[in-house]
């Protein structure tokens, strides 16, 4: 039982998808961060060898092997509630398959020439599906695992391909059914398959409020609704920049010279240019709300759960991260 | 300490060079490559240059103001451009696996072409190897270039994982389809040949485990495939190679496009790197997306002290103000920073910034605005 409900309560497997430039990488490491607190253990896994988890939390390059990487986030407030534990992992296909042959044959050698040949590429490229299944298998099989009588991690979060890949990714029975009809790839995507078209899995999408980023997000959505089983879950809106005056006010030309008063007022000198630049602003700033308000409605038509995000002026370090982290759980996403 | 400032680009002056016969846009996914490419093209039109963009995967608004609603795989007149200077402007988006079919259809006889197209293995590989579209972005930039029907095509580059991927990916689809691998792979071990005897030893382990992995039928499959498709193997590498090398001439500009965000412009570093490597002609980063900070000599903290002070009671038009400035300044700092550590490993690179409009570009006035933007 949790201390409280949070909306992903029956979710063991966060896949977190989103347009280039939205802050995927971002969004996936608060929200491991987020569901590590109360002393569960995270496990966030990087699958494009970018490297985007390590930096964000000033590590070394992460190899492919479970790490410990950060700390979670303690209960909000509560000095006495201990965080958890966040682990990262960065999974490559070649890595993937070694796995793959050393759990299924016991094929460690054989796997390792394959390697070296660059034969691995070989497998991958004439059977494209197969880096697909090879790393969702890799994430499914931490999510199952077992130790000790409960499971080995409390959630998995995924950083995964962009939006316009995702289904595909996702989608690893029919990515391999034309190529393997029977044999063990086959059922090891079946298995596969079958963690990430349960109730375990939810698949979250992180976009901007620019039209773009919510036209991808609105296609990716309902291009996973499509797939029987796979469950859309949160949408992640991130680089939010909230209204900085009440829609009332908002709405209404400012006057540059009740502005240019008020600076002066202030104390500040060149008041009259000061105030005719910062309308400007204003005018502009009210017309990015404008907008961030007409693609939150989009957004909101889709019936999914969805958490906002502020903008970080400063640039994300890890400080950033917890406090995003800390937004996360205060909405009710972990 | 001020960083050095870098060359400006000119990108009047590349797209006005009547050298100029290719651009290349490039740079990580979610920079706004497809938009800059568009605005690059139809400014080049508007002054005179018969262009064609030949774009990926573009946004769907995007490409519907330009009027492609198919994915046709030839190149369309775009209506409402400004013909005042001479100038045209086609558009056409890339579809992969048609270029593909088209190069079988081109260079094999109709039966076995046709055996080609139904093999199950030449499906996968056209639909969905990693670097098929990156091969045919660059073959069909090759046809285009040599049809000169078109004085100026501008290309962005696929999106995908790297931005280096687009350099090396042809390479690969060339490597691959020329394999020595594919036909050891996939000829059966002739006895008494000493010098294979020990390589192949190793290769049926291999073939083993790769049997195991996929199964015996994608293996024949892939044998079928490679029997057909035996006399283009050498033409694919022969293609790479040749457009390889039309990428390096000197009638080519790289344009490496960025937003000022450590991961974006650590891409755009990577492959600043590598043209010059490549000596594939770099003609200058262009910096999307930036917030710039106004010129008027109000630092943040300054501005948000100056709110506290009117906090209270004070006009919330002006807190609001003031806070909204703090941020802008922020922002921009930062981003200059970061575009900083860019110009400082890069000092002779040119650089030209596009400011971040307050709301999208999809539609051609909104092109046009982004191309003047860089120029002002």
């Amino acid at each position: 039982m949790t201390a409280r409900d949070t909306d992903w309560d029956g979710v063991r497997l966060h896949v977190v998808t989103g347009k280039g430039g939205t802050g995927k990488t971002t969004v996936a490491a608060a929200l491991a961060l987020a569901l590590a607190g109360r002393g569960r253990k995270v496990l966030l896994i990087e699958v494009e060898g970018r490297q985007g988890v390590a930096r964000l939390f000033d590590s070394p390059p992460l190899p492919y092997a479970e790490r410990k990487i950060a700390i979670g986030q303690g209960g909000n407030g509560d000095a006495g509630t201990p965080g958890g534990d966040v682990y990262a992992l960065a999974i490559d296909p070649e890595g993937a398959l070694l796995d793959y042959l050393q759990m299924f044959y016991g094929m460690r050698s054989a796997g390792r020439a394959l390697t070296r040949v660059g034969m691995v590429d070989f497998a991958t490229a004439i059977a494209p599906g197969l880096a697909d299944v090879l790393v969702t298998g890799k994430a499914t099989e931490a999510t199952r695992r077992r130790a000790g009588g409960s499971y080995a991690y409390d959630a998995v979060v995924m950083d995964a391909p962009p939006t316009g890949r995702i289904s595909r990714f996702l989608n690893v029975t029919s990515e391999v059914s034309d190529l393997a009809k029977v044999g063990p790839v086959r059922s090891h995507a079946d298995a596969v398959s079958n963690v990430i078209r349960s109730p375990q899995t939810a698949v979250h999408f992180v976009c901007t409020l620019e039209e773009m980023p919510v036209q991808e997000t609105l296609d990716g959505i309902a291009e996973l609704r499509a797939i029987k089983g796979i469950q859309a879950g949160g949408v992640f809106v991130n680089m939010a920049r909230p209204a900085l005056l009440p829609p009332a006010l908002l709405a209404t030309v400012p006057d540059e010279a009740s502005l240019a008063e008020a600076l002066r007022s202030a104390g500040l000198p060149g008041a009259q240019d000061l105030g005719a630049h910062l309308a400007a602003a204003l005018g502009e700033h009210a017309q990015h709300v404008a907008l961030q308000d007409r693609e939150r409605a989009e957004l909101d038509a889709v019936g999914q759960p969805i958490y906002e995000l502020p903008l970080i002026t400063e640039g994300v370090d890890l400080a950033a991260l917890y406090r995003l982290a800390a937004e996360l759980r205060n909405q009710g996403a972990a | 300490m001020t960083s050095p400032t870098p060359p400006r680009l000119e990108i009047d002056r590349i797209i006005d060079d009547r050298r100029t016969r290719i651009i290349v846009c490039c740079g990580s996914g979610g920079v706004g490559k497809t938009t800059t490419a568009a605005a690059i093209g139809l400014r080049a039109a508007e002054r005179g240059r018969q262009v064609c963009v030949l774009t990926v995967d573009p946004a769907r608004r995007l490409a519907q103001s330009l009027g492609l609603t198919s994915l046709d795989n030839t190149p369309r007149l775009i209506e409402g451009i400004s013909g005042e200077a001479g100038g045209s402007l086609h558009a056409m988006m890339l579809d992969m696996k048609r270029t593909f079919d088209e190069i079988v259809e081109a260079h094999a006889d109709p039966a076995r072409a046709a055996q080609i197209l139904a093999n199950p293995f030449y499906q996968s590989l056209s639909s969905s190897f990693a670097g098929t579209q990156e091969y045919m972005a660059m073959e069909k930039l090759g046809q285009l270039r040599r049809s000169d029907e078109w004085d100026l095509i501008v290309v962005d580059t696929p999106p995908s994982r790297s931005a280096l991927d687009f350099l090396d990916a042809p390479e690969r689809l060339g490597r691959f389809l020329d394999g020595r691998l594919i036909r050891l792979l996939t000829t059966p071990v002739r006895a008494g040949r000493p010098i294979t005897k020990v390589l192949n030893a190793g290769f049926s382990m291999m073939t083993g485990a790769l049997t195991r992995v996929l199964g015996g039928q994608l293996l024949r499959d892939a044998q079928t495939f490679v029997t057909a498709f035996d006399t283009m193997f050498g033409g694919f590498r022969e293609r790479s190679d040749a457009t390889y090398k039309l990428l390096q001439a000197p009638g080519t500009a790289f344009l490496v496009v960025a937003a000022p965000e450590p991961d974006a412009l650590r891409e755009a570093a990577y492959f600043v790197e590598r043209l010059g490597e490549e000596r594939m002609p770099l003609a200058g980063l262009i910096l999307n997306r930036v917030h710039r900070a106004p010129a008027i000599g109000l630092s943040a903290a300054r501005a948000l002290a100056a709110a506290e002070t009117l906090e209270p009671d004070g006009s919330p038009v002006a807190v609001a103000a003031l806070r909204l400035h703090a941020e802008r300044m922020t922002l921009s700092d930062r981003e200059q920073r970061v575009a900083a550590a860019f110009t400082s490993a890069h000092p002779a690179v040119p650089v030209v910034e596009i400011p971040a409009f307050p709301t999208d570009v999809h539609d051609l006035e909104g092109l046009r605005r982004l191309a003047q933007s860089a120029l002002s």
